[in-house]
């Protein structure tokens, strides 16, 4: 018995490396440091786990109970509350519209900049302009933008008494719909560039010269090959700013004091006082929104996929 | 064909130079306004103001602190689960990367939801422990923290240098303390001032924890008077844009290296 286990050993160690014997050890001891080697990853699992998911996690249980405890839908019909749709609606409005303006300024920019024909340190300076831009928000921003487009902003003062234009009695508002969505601008200008510009670079020289030479038009170049290659980063990208814009919740609430009616801000306002009267439902205001980022993470990956077809 | 890269050259300018607009003129605007703390005439006096406020101080030093423990849980926790992952269990990757996308899926204001609900009850009551605010700072820090642990590793050749390591004899340690983290050291750098430049102004958790940071004392101060949230913006600007050069600076040259993208919005 013993003899034949040895042997068993002993061939083993043989047919795994012949030739040496330290490879043989390291064969053995390879799974024991493997399993080892995952043990060292819990402290990091246990850290998000308790952090992240199970907090994100009791709110998605919350949301499926009555204020007594007891499972239930009644909070996700609660969803469909006139005020609670329309900032849903609005949330989404702003997202787009933002998402849409940001990405093609932040486009053309990228684009304006592989182009070339612009000065040498353009393109390094814009990445750490770009950095710093895309960072700078929350509540400086909001103070930036109140500065220059308030009631007493410098443009603001600037367009009313010098070109006779007065903002304010034209209906805009910086603390409304479309002054939210110009500061929003402001930060997704630079994501824009930062996020588009390795797809733009990829897009080869070679490939326009190619059709040029074949006696393409820029349109068709455009709409057979500098689309089709782009569209998936494009959309990726657009996808990624809707999100951004989505979740902040620091730049509206400091620039409008918490006063539109958005769904970050809703939530926020949830767990400062009970506005809802309804805890539970704040819960499912909360799972709303984690739904609508998980579709827009998984709709980012698939295309981030398709678009690396096209990155070498 | 010349034509054709004139136009392209014009048009290059103009998205350029419109963008810049869009970024200069709140800037500019911003600085003007910070400078009519006095009636009449431009000065600086919005800066004393704010200066002289002793919650300035105590508000930017709160933040500091809870951006330095941020910076040491976050490291201590990412690097050697980074440093693993590249070497032992590449088979780990995608679910760390998985999991770095997460903090977007869950955006600030609905992880402070998730903490003080399920934090705010015995036997588990942090809610009022600053522990907490740090937790959930890691956690939104985490993507970037771990982005850059990951590029330096993976620009650095680990498992070689872990093997002439091991074949001369060296442990862990000092495989750990004289060859990984003196090479990761541009690395470690760009997630400190990343975290730094993103917890320090940090609002939605501290105002949603209640807590006297930074972000929620330049709320308020915004909320009460009118030329010193400019001066206030200007400074924050400063401090961004010292973070994100250093980082720009130290990463100059990294094969791999990417522009951070990232801020609380």
């Amino acid at each position: 018995m013993r003899d034949s286990l040895q042997k068993e050993r002993f061939g083993r160690k043989g047919a795994a490396s012949p030739e040496k014997a330290g490879g043989a050890l390291l064969v053995h001891a390879a799974p024991r440091s493997k399993s080892k080697a995952w043990l060292g990853l819990i402290p990091f699992f246990v850290f998000i786990f308790a952090f992240m998911i199970i907090p994100a996690g009791s709110l998605l249980i919350g949301a499926f109970q009555r204020n007594d405890g007891h499972f239930s839908l009644v909070n996700f019909s609660k969803l469909f509350r006139p005020n609670i749709i329309s900032s849903y609606v609005v949330t989404i409005r702003l997202s787009f519209t933002t998402a849409l303006g940001g990405g093609l300024l932040g486009f053309f920019i990228a684009y304006g900049i592989c182009l070339g024909g612009l000065p040498k340190g353009t393109r390094s300076f814009m990445s750490t302009f770009s950095g710093v831009a895309s960072n700078f928000a929350g509540v400086p921003l909001a103070f930036a933008f109140i500065s220059t487009l308030g009631r007493m902003g410098l443009v603001t003062v600037f367009l009313r008494t010098v070109l006779g234009i007065d903002l304010y009695a034209s209906g805009f508002n910086l603390y409304s719909f479309w002054g939210l969505a110009l500061t929003y601008i402001y930060f997704q200008i630079p994501l824009m560039v930062l996020i588009i510009q390795p797809a733009l670079d990829n897009m080869k020289k070679e490939w326009r010269e190619a059709s040029e030479n074949l006696g393409a038009s820029p349109l068709q170049y455009w709409l057979h090959i500098g689309i089709p290659v782009l569209l998936p980063s494009l959309l990726a990208s657009f996808i990624l700013l809707f999100g951004n814009a989505f979740g902040a919740y620091a730049t509206a609430f400091s620039l409008t004091g918490g006063l539109i009616n958005i769904v970050p801000i809703l939530i926020g306002a949830q767990i400062r006082g009970d506005v809802l009267h309804d805890p539970n439902l704040g819960y499912a205001l909360a799972l709303g929104m984690v739904f609508i980022m998980t579709l827009a993470i998984l709709a980012y990956s698939w295309l981030q996929k398709i678009a690396s077809r096209w990155m070498k | 064909m010349k034509n054709g890269t004139a136009t392209r050259k014009a048009m290059s300018w103009f998205w350029l130079i419109l963008g810049l607009l869009y970024f200069f003129i709140p800037l500019i605007s911003t600085f003007l306004f910070s400078l009519r703390g006095k009636k009449g005439v431009l000065s600086f006096v919005a800066y004393q103001h704010v200066f002289a406020d002793p919650k300035f101080l105590q508000s930017f030093l709160f933040s500091l602190q809870m951006s330095v423990y941020t910076i040491i849980v976050g490291l201590v926790l990412i690097v050697p689960t980074a440093i693993l992952i590249n070497l032992k269990i590449p088979k780990a990757k995608p679910i760390i990367e998985l999991f770095s996308l997460m903090p977007f899926v869950i955006p600030p204001v609905v992880l402070a939801f998730g903490l003080i609900k399920f934090y705010a009850n015995p036997p588990l009551t942090l809610v009022s422990s600053p522990a907490l605010l740090v937790a959930g700072y890691v956690v939104i820090s985490f993507p970037y923290i771990y982005r850059s642990i990951d590029t330096g590793l993976t620009s650095m050749d680990l498992k070689v240098l872990t093997e002439a390591a091991q074949s001369l004899g060296a442990g862990w340690l000092s495989i750990l303390f004289k060859i990984i983290l003196p090479n990761l050291r541009t690395a470690l750098l760009s997630a400190t001032f990343l975290t730094f430049a993103t917890v320090i102004g940090e609002l939605t958790l501290a105002v949603l924890l209640a807590w006297p940071a930074f972000g929620p004392y330049m709320a308020h101060v915004g909320r009460d008077l009118a030329y010193e949230p400019a001066a206030l913006a200007i400074l924050s600007f400063m401090m961004t844009w010292g973070s994100i050069s250093l980082i720009q600076f130290l990463s100059h040259g990294i094969p791999g290296a990417k522009s951070e993208i990232g801020g609380l919005h």
